[in-house]
């Protein structure tokens, strides 16, 4: 078999599809994707209802309809794609040790590495919620895979804790295929989900939102028979008296997603605590020479339309590596300033071309404000906002011209206007 | 009378005032794009959404599906007893029609790239 | 008709069982769950102690000691995690300075080596993120961590291997004298006979003692809950960390774990029912406890929580002796910690020393220890990997990917002694489903090999038996 390549992508999701594409587009032709599930498209497969593409496609697709886009284009390039194969670890030299049914344990060296490996939902456990611990309990995406990819039903009194998307999207599911769902727990004084999913998912259905509360308990000794819904306080902690009770066979968590970083991590590469993701520049390229990452990975993206942005940067940034090989750098640091809680990239090449998108989360709801980065006192870039949220990532284009004189850190903040 | 609405045409989920006047509309407020006027007009007469759901196939695999325009929001669970109703026989590509006129001139199609 | 009955398939039973079958004899164990290895031996400390809290003198004492020279042989035969990471008891006063000194001497009597009192920079250095306020501790480099759950199935799969036999789901409803032994019934009707009975029924041993007339064994339940972190956070402690015991109990422990997850807690709950629900109450008590051995510990990694079930018997002490009122009857009781340390020690005297007693002990050649090497294929190197993927390219399948567990690995649980039943059998043979996603991407794909090695439908298969069904039907 075929050990070496100029590039390998870890992850055969959307963003590891768009990587392959882009970085085929802009001349590299030897590239493997390695994929664990049986195909490609990644977490898109289970994603079946629609709203997906709009800002790409201008059309509004459903999750396999997205990925076919993106699975057409491989296979048009005949790129190569290893599927069922599992990479067990990745070294700063760019090895890669993966398993599969027919080869064995292998190793490849590639010129460069995309992870594109995706994330994980954060599970009950990590929650220390009370009670017991029977079947019944499932994160959202373990409960989509059975209803949408295996066709079976995980129960049929729900309720669910936490107002992710994947949650909501998840309460509208199970509703359509016969389950009542009682109730949607949010700890949070608003959504982490788009308001659009409150709406068609929740209110077309009636199913009542909790904001301010949480699952206290969980009871049933073999399968969940009930649970225990209170009020929190500003600090999360439950109030004594607020207590509800759900009878309920099935507990539903979608309470945030983490990116899969263990790979990264054994090889060493830096990460941010605030994203769990690689620390990288607007390359996309890590702490790590010819390393890149991108998608939900490297920070937790709501649309898969930036994911393929992304990924298409990344893709676009490794067939230059390859190609050109190492430029000297000089970097400065985006730093989370007031409000902000964190900056994606974190930090700026200035020898590169080009406008430098930045992409953030808030760290609350603020209503009519101003996110500004700057540099010391000299402002970048500056935008109004009527509304930010949390769940709802922004952007910030911080022109080339601006950026030419940039010396020592970029800050990006956020101020109430009449603060 | 006044209605507020959360549009769902994008991520953006632009809050929407729609002015009624003896059932016809008069106004639409708090839309950022064309799409959004149009989503609310409708919205406050016959409310419609796309369904998505799945098919079995004979082989037992899930095919993922949805109507190709929205239906009634009224008439989704009506839908949802033919699409149950429905199986499906391989091979089926992605765009093909698995049951024609499902509800309110849609069809219904296949969504995902079946191998 | 058997000439041994082993009830309970914990840790004690697991082992008892095991150790009979070295010898010519016809023996099996009752388990009134599911699966072996529900109650205790599931969900405890995996602590292997070096020996010195125990009174000078005790059983557990003698048990301890010896137990803990035992376990890595057995752990080595049964392929089951062991490692001797060495404990620290911490002080945070000169009173508990003083009380070090107390458990030093005591320790020595009971024949622990090695014990050794630390000043507060060695400690620091030892373990960099023990609490400021630490003032020095007691080294007792014999201490060790074990898997308990692994040592219990293992040792029953081995005892099984070698011709014992296994009936789950045995409820002991009622135990008649015969002719020549007794008759062991269960509440769904069926029957063993034999020549002498075990009990080594845990929580239950107090119960079982009862059908034999010994109304002096009385055993209770004590709740211990437990936060569990991930691998990542792996290195936050190498020892295992007690608290000074006090007057008012041991406190928790804060502790690595074999498979290499950080451990912290158990609370110490005594109750009327046993039930295994963790509490708000308690799981803040671990980590307002755990915050105060250490600086700062991990929570944001907590993967999961929760709470075990031990005995205790109300002579504070292990009881281990034949029945007062009947013939070749030999009780296990209120086999509280240290008893996962002293499980190999009390096998080899239960049987050796009380069995002996009942039934003629003849050696039986044909016993092999030894689990089957493809068990441990983890521990493989790249090239063996590879051998055993080419046979059976099953092992070349990663189903479990947060503790890369293997097709192969889970299929062999499933049909090997005890086969694995049910996701929590399977994931306590496999760890499939035991990492940080907590089986949200391994659930589906197990499910569906048990259903297929077990030629039943995906609806079929449980979590952990009946009842503990994990899908309602089909969507269409």
């Amino acid at each position: 078999m075929k050990t070496n390549y100029d590039l390998v992508i870890i992850g055969g999701g959307p963003a590891g599809l768009a990587a392959a594409i882009s970085a085929y587009d802009n001349g590299v032709k030897d590239i493997l994707i390695l994929e664990r599930e049986e195909k490609t498209g990644g977490i898109l497969n289970q994603c079946i209802h629609n709203g997906f593409g709009l800002t790409r496609f201008k059309e509004s697709l459903s999750g396999p309809e997205y990925a076919a886009r993106f699975i057409v284009g491989v296979r048009e390039r005949n790129i190569e794609v290893l599927t069922k194969t599992t990479v067990l670890s990745l070294s700063k030299d760019k090895k890669i040790t993966a398993i599969n049914t027919q080869d064995g344990i292998f190793t490849l060296q590639a010129k460069a590495v995309i992870l594109a490996m995706g994330c994980r939902e954060r599970s009950r456990g990590a929650l220390n919620i009370a009670g017991t611990r029977p079947a019944g309990i499932y994160s959202a995406g373990t409960a989509q895979k059975y209803v949408n990819i295996k066709g079976y039903m995980p129960g049929k009194r729900v309720v669910i804790l936490g107002s992710g998307d994947i949650g909501l999207i998840m309460a509208r599911r199970m509703t359509l295929e016969g389950a009542k769902v009682l109730a949607v727990c949010e700890i949070m004084p608003y959504s982490s989900g788009l308001k659009r999913n409150i709406a068609q998912c929740l209110d077309d259905f009636n199913i009542p939102l909790y904001l301010n509360h949480t699952i206290t308990k969980i009871e049933g000794d073999k399968r969940v028979t009930g649970v225990v819904v209170s009020k929190v306080d500003e600090n999360k902690k439950p109030i004594a008296g607020t207590e509800m009770h759900f009878d309920c066979d099935t507990v539903l968590f979608s309470v945030g997603l983490i990116p899969e970083n263990e790979l990264t991590k054994g090889a060493g590469i830096e990460l941010s605590h605030r994203t769990r993701g690689a620390v990288v520049s607007q390359t996309r390229e890590t702490s790590e020479e010819g390393i890149f990452a991108c998608g939900n990975v490297l920070q937790v993206h709501d649309l898969v339309d930036f994911v393929s942005e992304e990924a298409e940067m990344a893709g676009m940034y490794a067939a230059k590596y390859i190609l050109d090989g190492k430029q000297t750098q000089n970097y400065v640091n985006v730093i989370n300033g007031k409000n902000v809680s964190y900056v994606c990239p974190q930090r700026i090449d200035k020898n590169l071309d080009g406008n430098v998108k930045l992409f953030f989360r808030v760290t609350n709801t603020f209503k009519d404000c101003t996110i500004t980065a700057k540099c010391g006192d000299k402002i970048l870039m500056q935008k109004k906002k009527k509304i930010a949220v949390p769940g709802e990532m922004e952007t910030l284009m911080l022109l080339k011209t601006k950026l030419l004189d940039v010396e020592g850190d970029i800050e990006v903040s956020l101020e109430v206007q009449n603060d | 009378m006044t209605k507020t609405l959360t549009c769902i045409e994008c991520p953006i989920g632009c809050e929407i005032e729609v002015t009624l006047e003896n059932g016809k509309v008069v106004s639409v407020v708090g839309n950022s794009c064309p799409r959004g006027k149009i989503y609310a007009e409708a919205e406050v007469v016959c409310p419609k959404r796309v369904v998505t759901s799945t098919v079995r196939a004979e082989d037992g695999e899930m095919i993922p599906v949805k109507t190709d325009r929205p239906v009634r929001k009224d008439a989704i669970f009506e839908v949802m007893e033919k699409i149950n109703a429905t199986v499906c026989k391989k091979p089926v590509a992605l765009g093909d029609v698995l049951v024609a006129n499902i509800c309110d001139d849609a069809n219904l199609v296949v969504t995902g790239l079946i191998e | 008709m058997f000439d041994v009955i082993v009830i309970g398939g914990g840790v004690i039973g697991g082992l008892v069982l095991r150790e009979l079958t070295k010898y010519k004899l016809r023996v099996c164990l009752l388990e009134k769950e599911h699966d072996v290895c529900m109650g205790a031996s599931k969900a405890n400390s995996g602590i292997v102690h070096a020996g010195y809290d125990a009174s000078v003198g005790s059983l557990k004492a003698k048990f301890n000691v010896a137990g803990n020279l035992m376990m890595e042989g057995v752990c080595a035969e049964l392929g089951v995690k062991f490692r001797r990471n060495g404990s620290l008891v911490v002080a945070f006063s000169k009173e508990e300075m003083e009380t070090l000194s107390a458990l030093k001497e005591r320790g020595e009597k009971n024949g622990v080596s090695g014990l050794e009192i630390i000043n507060q920079a060695r400690l620091r250095e030892m373990e960099k993120n023990i609490s400021d306020e630490a003032l020095g501790a007691l080294y007792a480099p014999t201490g060790g961590i074990v898997c308990p759950y692994e040592l219990a199935i293992a040792s029953i799969g081995n005892a099984m291997d070698n011709g014992a036999k296994l009936y789950t789901d045995f409820n002991v409803s009622a135990i008649e004298k015969t002719e020549n032994g007794y008759v062991v019934k269960s509440d769904d009707g069926q029957e063993v006979y034999a020549k002498t009975i075990i009990n080594c029924a845990g929580l239950y041993s107090g119960k079982i003692a009862k059908m034999f007339g010994d109304n002096d064994i009385e055993v209770g339940a004590r709740k211990g809950e437990y936060i569990l972190l991930d691998r990542e956070s792996g290195d936050f402690v190498s020892h295992t960390l007690f608290f000074t015991p006090t007057q008012k109990g041991k406190g928790i422990l804060v502790t690595q774990t074999v498979d290499n997850n950080i451990l912290l807690g158990p609370t110490a709950e005594e109750q009327e029912h046993a039930d295994t629900e963790t509490s708000a109450n308690g799981l803040s008590f671990v980590i307002e406890k755990a915050s105060k051995m250490t600086k700062r510990p991990p929570l944001f990694n907590t993967i999961t929580s929760f709470a075990g079930v031990r005995a205790y018997s109300s002579r504070h002490d292990f009881i281990i002796e034949n029945s007062k009122n009947a013939k070749g009857v030999i009780h296990c009781a209120g086999i509280e910690s240290p008893g996962l340390t002293a499980s190999p020690a009390i096998a080899k005297y239960v049987v050796e020393e009380l069995v002996s007693k009942w039934v003629v002990l003849e050696s039986n050649e044909a016993f092999n220890g030894n689990r089957k090497p493809d068990y441990f294929f983890k521990n493989l190197s790249m090239e063996e990997k590879n051998e055993i993927i080419k046979k059976d390219p099953s092992y070349g399948k990663i189903v479990c990917r947060c503790e890369q567990v293997t097709e192969g690995e889970i299929l062999r649980a499933i049909r090997e002694n005890p086969p694995a039943k049910d996701i929590d059998g399977v994931k306590r043979r496999t760890r499939s489903g035991m990492g940080r996603c907590q089986g949200g991407f391994c659930q589906p794909y197990v499910a569906e090999l048990i259903a297929k090695e077990q030629g039943i439908a995906l609806e079929e298969v449980t979590k952990n038996g009946k009842g503990a069904y994990l899908l309602t039907g089909v969507t269409k």
